[in-house]
């Protein structure tokens, strides 16, 4: 039972100063957590402390592959309406 | 001759100070005497001291504890300058190293402040750190914090330990339904508390750290970012509040967005104001605040005076090859900071002599006393291409402009406009429109642009739009090329104010 940060990391060092079990590691190209280390926070916090900081929706995963901070759930953005910003900029 | 005549008038000690209602009050220009001195070489919080003082960021400080609908965490543009954007991150070390050689290398650096990328008390260890080191081993530069508020009030104290002498606030509300628009998250006591009751810790904790501040004689500015139709009319009230608390300087700059900068607002197509929309507002704070008008929205890793950057100077591989004798620089530095502040005062004495309740013999010296009752004559924008307080730039060259308005009064900036767009080295974030449009567009509302020179077909082309060139003030100090230039328009009757205005072309 470990979270993951995943490569949209954005090396922005909130997440590690909080984590209890002193998990995460500053590494190239982005932070990293020792799996081992790493107990999401139970029996210490009711929120895993590194996704309750994170600014970057979907950079930190459970172990199933599931995204802490969903897409839309930090910036307020809908999806969809991201993937058309995105879609008008590409064609200009 | 006007030197000891302003030494000898009294300091504005209590109640109604010279900087709040005397009638020549005007911006920082307006401070009373004792925070005139604290800020006279400091870029940021002097309008005189801008033309003349760098400064410069660290960044330092990447995390940050709230999520502001302006900003996006991700992007790291090297041709944007906007808050927040920086290239490089550097350790404390590496911040002290790059600060010694700036400062060695253009003496007329003398602030250094951290301002982000993210917010530098949510980065304590790191900040603290620069702060601690500076302190020992640049004495003579002043060190000042921009901060979002919501962990102030735990490092008030640490502040003070450093002799931090100015802070910065970005308080964009006092209203947590205000705030709920403009901040989703923060990050509070081991939780994202979302919306509303976010904003309003958020709010409390600004407003709790201000009066810690000022409480210790620390001198506090506000920024607040103006965003149309959502606090464009609640930031009066900020205004009037924070100065209440005792913030000494009100800045409040527009909202950049742009979809490209993949931020909530610029994604959302929440518009930027008009430079006409943010001088109203500024102009509507200002009866009960001192206002800043000469902000550039500069980078967290910004190097030089306002409105330049030359932080490509002082990249890391760049500063390691450095050879740095800071004792030998700080005596430079104390001789250039002696001279400017002479000119300073002298130019201080010229444009702003003593109010009418002063002296009256003194007033018998100033130049325009002698002149009969002046003709009224009503305001007029003027934008000038301007380097170190003179008319001294190409129209074409100019790569932003001074807003000044002229009146009976005198000169005062109350603004600045940028020339070209804030993304201009890549194709992709260009677009059709010319730079002269733009700014041509940027200085709709001025009638007058004062430049070193000119070529042929932008002359036409502002003429067209009803803004006049004139390049016969070429490197003469701005407030009197300005000046002269008001005078000329109202002796050629194009002042009248009123409906009904002879036009004698």
């Amino acid at each position: 039972m470990a979270l993951e940060i995943i490569e949209s990391c954005v090396n922005c060092w909130a997440c590690a100063p909080l984590c209890p079990n002193q998990a995460i590691y500053e590494a190239t190209p982005h932070f990293l957590i020792e799996a081992d280390k790493c107990t999401e926070c139970l029996g210490d916090f009711a929120e895993a402390q590194c996704a309750s900081i994170c600014p970057i929706e979907g950079a930190i995963i459970n172990e199933l592959g599931e995204a802490l901070n969903p897409p839309g759930s930090l910036t307020g953005i809908p999806p969809e309406r991201w993937a058309a910003a995105q879609a008008e900029i590409a064609a200009r | 001759m006007d030197l000891p005549v302003i030494e000898s008038s009294p300091p504005a000690a209590t109640g109604c100070s010279a900087g709040s209602c005397g009638s020549t009050a005007q911006q920082v220009d307006g401070l009373s005497d004792a925070i005139r001195a604290r800020v006279q070489d400091h870029p940021c919080y002097s309008e005189d001291a801008h033309h003349y003082f760098a400064r410069m960021h660290v960044a330092v400080a990447p995390a940050c504890n709230i999520q502001c609908h302006y900003c996006n965490r991700k992007y790291d543009c090297a041709n944007e300058s906007r808050p927040g954007v920086v290239s490089e991150l550097l350790t404390p070390d590496q911040a002290v190293r790059k600060t010694l050689a700036v400062a060695a290398t253009i003496p007329q650096m003398t602030v250094l402040g951290i301002a982000g990328p993210g917010d530098p008390l949510a980065n304590p260890q790191r900040t603290f750190e620069t702060f601690r080191q500076l302190a020992l081993k640049a004495p003579d530069i002043k060190l000042c914090v921009s901060t979002n508020g919501l962990v102030l009030p735990d490092h008030v104290d640490e502040l003070a330990r450093y002799n931090i002498d100015h802070v910065t606030i970005t308080i964009n509300c006092v209203d947590p339904d205000v705030g709920a628009r403009i901040y989703p998250w923060i990050f509070w006591k081991n939780k994202r508390v979302f919306g509303r009751e976010a904003a309003a810790i958020l709010i409390g904790q600004q407003q709790k750290g201000l009066e810690m501040l000022t409480a210790r004689g620390i001198l506090v500015k506000v920024n607040s970012v103006l965003i149309p139709g959502v606090n464009d009319q609640h930031l009066p009230e900020v205004s009037k509040v924070v100065k209440a608390k005792g913030a000494f300087l009100h800045n409040v700059m527009p909202l950049i967005a742009e979809a490209e900068h993949g931020t909530f607002y610029g994604v959302m197509g929440q518009r930027s104001p008009k430079p006409a929309e943010l001088k109203a507002l500024q102009d509507a704070c200002e009866g009960d605040m001192n206002m800043m008008r000469h902000c550039r929205q500069c980078r967290a890793d910004a190097v030089g005076l306002l409105g330049e950057d030359r932080g490509a100077e002082f990249t890391l591989d760049r500063i390691d090859t450095m050879e740095i004798d800071y004792e030998a620089a700080m005596v430079v530095r104390a001789e250039l900071r002696a001279q400017i502040a002479a000119e300073l005062a002298e130019k201080r004495a010229r444009a702003h002599p003593p109010a009418a309740t002063a002296t009256p013999q003194v007033i018998s010296f100033q130049p325009h006393a002698a002149k009969p009752a002046p003709v009224p004559g009503r305001p007029v924008l003027m934008a000038v291409a301007a380097r170190d307080g003179l008319v001294a730039v190409h129209f074409g060259h100019a790569r932003e402009f001074l807003v000044y308005e002229a009146s009976a009064s005198g000169a005062r900036l109350v603004g600045h406009r940028k020339a070209e767009s804030y993304c201009s080295g890549d194709e992709s974030c260009g677009d059709a429109e010319s730079v002269l449009e733009k700014t041509i567009s940027a200085l709709a509302d001025c009638e007058v642009v004062l430049c070193a020179r000119i070529g042929y077909e932008p002359w036409g082309q502002l003429e067209a739009a009803g803004i006049q060139p004139n390049g016969e003030h070429a490197m003469q100090p701005i407030a009197d090329a300005v000046m002269a230039v008001w005078h000329e328009m109202l002796a050629a009757g194009k002042l009248a104010a009123g409906p009904i205005v002879a036009k004698r072309a």
